[in-house]
């Protein structure tokens, strides 16, 4: 009898990078219609259809399907910010598992080079002042009352990790950033391939202390797809086809609960906790049973505070860990061998599915020069500020 | 004599400026902004209390980085206002991690915005080293 287990059957992401000649449905088509051959299946053997691109219009989906077939299944378009990707995924994987269809597409796409500081705006001149909006704010609040920008929201959430625990400052940070950069030389996808020494990384161009430029996620563009499956449909499906699909042995969304100063700092580790807890509980494995870790590293004092809040380490120890080597490709839990999206990059709504084609990459053995050896079982985690986080736990087919 | 305008509608000008906030009458969950229920407890119920003048930095960042417009570099940090978290910039002190720390005390003083053109000034708050 099958099991209700879900599997990705095909998967691809596009080189991240900038792409001046393709528009963001040539991406996302790409990006589809590889994995459809990735899997061996066509757009006719889909039963549900989830897009996401942050930065457009809307309707990302329905584009998508004009350009790759327009077959009439139900198309969910999603957002949750920068965890739309898994998002786009879970929407498949939750049709597929309700029984609704027995194969599903997931897309994230993304065109961000050139689009500059996130989160922050222009601020313009203001004639008179006018209260408005909830706080009855009488201009922008952003350079007044703190910042909005995303490398100083996510410069703050490190920071107060150091101050809660100690072990942790500038050099620890940008020592993530060095391990991260120096992975990506391996990655021909990633948007960038340089490696940067400490100094280096350190002494360039500071945009929120402490993070510099090389330690924010890189803006370009890209596109993610994956077609999921059931159990019961792929046992149908030939040997090579089953050898090489991964099986999805956890897919969790959180959002994050109310804590007392979530309003001022967005609390990005409850929610991952808890999205941690949940994926462990439903694959049946522990951290120390992954063989690698792609986690949302949108700066370098995100990766950090993650170690902790996916329990690779125990808690208020993420400084330590770090230290002793364990997040290198060569330690006990590599972490972001892609380079992660300080140098592979973020596009914004591929990045969820991105993650995971790594992770697959590994699990069936195709990683070539940064293959992690043996990998068996990984895990990829994205969030998405508002807010959202999106945890998938992946093993290797045992066929 | 010019008008003063707060910045912001949470903070109450004044001899003694200081800022307020809605709390739950059932949880005591406190928020700046005007809630339709809230977020902890779900109850309808709030009242305005005064927040806490004095406090400890949780975190910060110097932003060397902003949108067009917006002057840098400038502290944005975190205080704990005696049990309240409140977001606001740090003043009168430098704006480098040699000045700036991790629990250092503050408290809050106001910061003049500007003057529109019907001659009203806008007063915002920031928090300034004890």
């Amino acid at each position: 009898m099958a099991s209700d287990f879900i599997w990705i059957l095909g998967i691809n992401m596009t080189k991240f990078g900038k792409h001046a000649d393709k528009d963001v449905v040539d991406l996302a088509s790409q990006a589809a219609m590889a994995a459809l051959a990735d899997g061996g299946v066509t757009m006719a053997d889909m039963g549900v259809l989830a897009a996401g691109n942050l930065m457009g219009g809307g309707g990302i989906a329905q584009q998508i399907q004009k350009q790759i077939g327009q077959t009439g299944i139900p198309a969910y378009n999603v957002s949750n910010a920068c965890a739309t990707g898994a998002t786009a995924l879970r929407v498949a994987i939750m049709s597929v598992k309700s029984g609704e269809c027995d194969m599903g597409l997931a897309v994230g796409v993304e065109k961000l080079s050139g689009v500059g500081l996130l989160g922050a705006k222009e601020r313009k001149e203001t004639t008179t002042w006018a209260p408005s909006g909830r706080y009855g704010a009488v201009a922008g609040t952003d350079g007044r009352i703190g910042t909005d920008s995303m490398p100083g929201v996510f410069a703050q959430v490190g920071m107060e990790y150091a101050h809660k625990y100690g072990g942790v400052d500038f050099d620890t940070f940008a020592k993530i950033s060095e391990k991260n950069h120096a992975h990506s030389t391996l990655n021909p996808l990633a948007a960038y391939q340089k490696r940067f020494t400490l100094d280096e990384i350190k002494n360039d161009m500071m945009i929120s202390y402490p993070n510099t430029r090389p330690m924010c996620s890189a803006n370009c563009d890209g596109a993610a797809a994956a077609v999921v499956v059931s159990d019961a449909k792929l046992k149908t499906l030939s040997l090579e086809q089953q050898r090489r699909a991964v099986k999805v042995s956890a897919s969790i969304l959180t959002s994050d609960p109310w804590q007392e100063a979530c309003q001022v700092l967005p609390d990005v580790n409850t929610l991952t906790r808890r999205a941690a807890e949940q994926a462990y509980a439903q694959a049946g494995v522990g951290p120390e049973d992954l063989d690698l870790v792609e986690l949302h590293d949108c700066f370098a004092t995100a990766e950090l505070v993650h170690y902790d809040n996916l329990m690779l380490c125990p808690p208020g120890e993420a400084g330590s860990f770090f230290d002793s080597g364990a997040t290198w490709r060569d330690g006990k839990t590599p972490v972001n061998v892609s380079g992660g999206l300080q140098s592979k990059g973020h596009p914004i709504a591929a990045t969820g599915i991105a993650n995971i084609w790594e992770v697959c990459h590994h699990l069936r053995g195709e990683a070539g020069d940064r293959q992690i050896e043996g990998a068996k079982v990984g895990l990829a985690h994205v969030i998405g500020l508002g807010s959202a986080c999106g945890i998938h736990i992946l093993e290797k087919s045992a066929i | 004599m010019s008008e003063q305008i707060a910045f912001v509608d949470y903070l109450k000008l004044g001899d003694h400026p200081h800022l307020v906030a809605n709390e739950c009458t059932s949880c005591g969950a406190r928020y700046f902004d005007r809630r339709n229920a809230c977020a902890s407890c779900f109850a309808t119920d709030f009242k305005q209390v005064d927040v806490a003048t004095e406090g400890t930095v949780t975190s910060f960042t110097i932003v060397a980085f902003a949108a067009p417009g917006v002057p840098t570099p400038f502290v944005s940090a975190i205080v704990d206002c005696q049990g309240t978290s409140v977001r606001g910039n740090l003043t009168n002190v430098a704006a480098d991690p040699e000045h700036v720390t991790l629990g250092m005390a503050v408290r809050l003083t106001t910061v003049a915005i500007g003057t529109d053109t019907e001659g009203t000034e806008a007063i915002s708050f920031a928090f300034e080293p004890v």
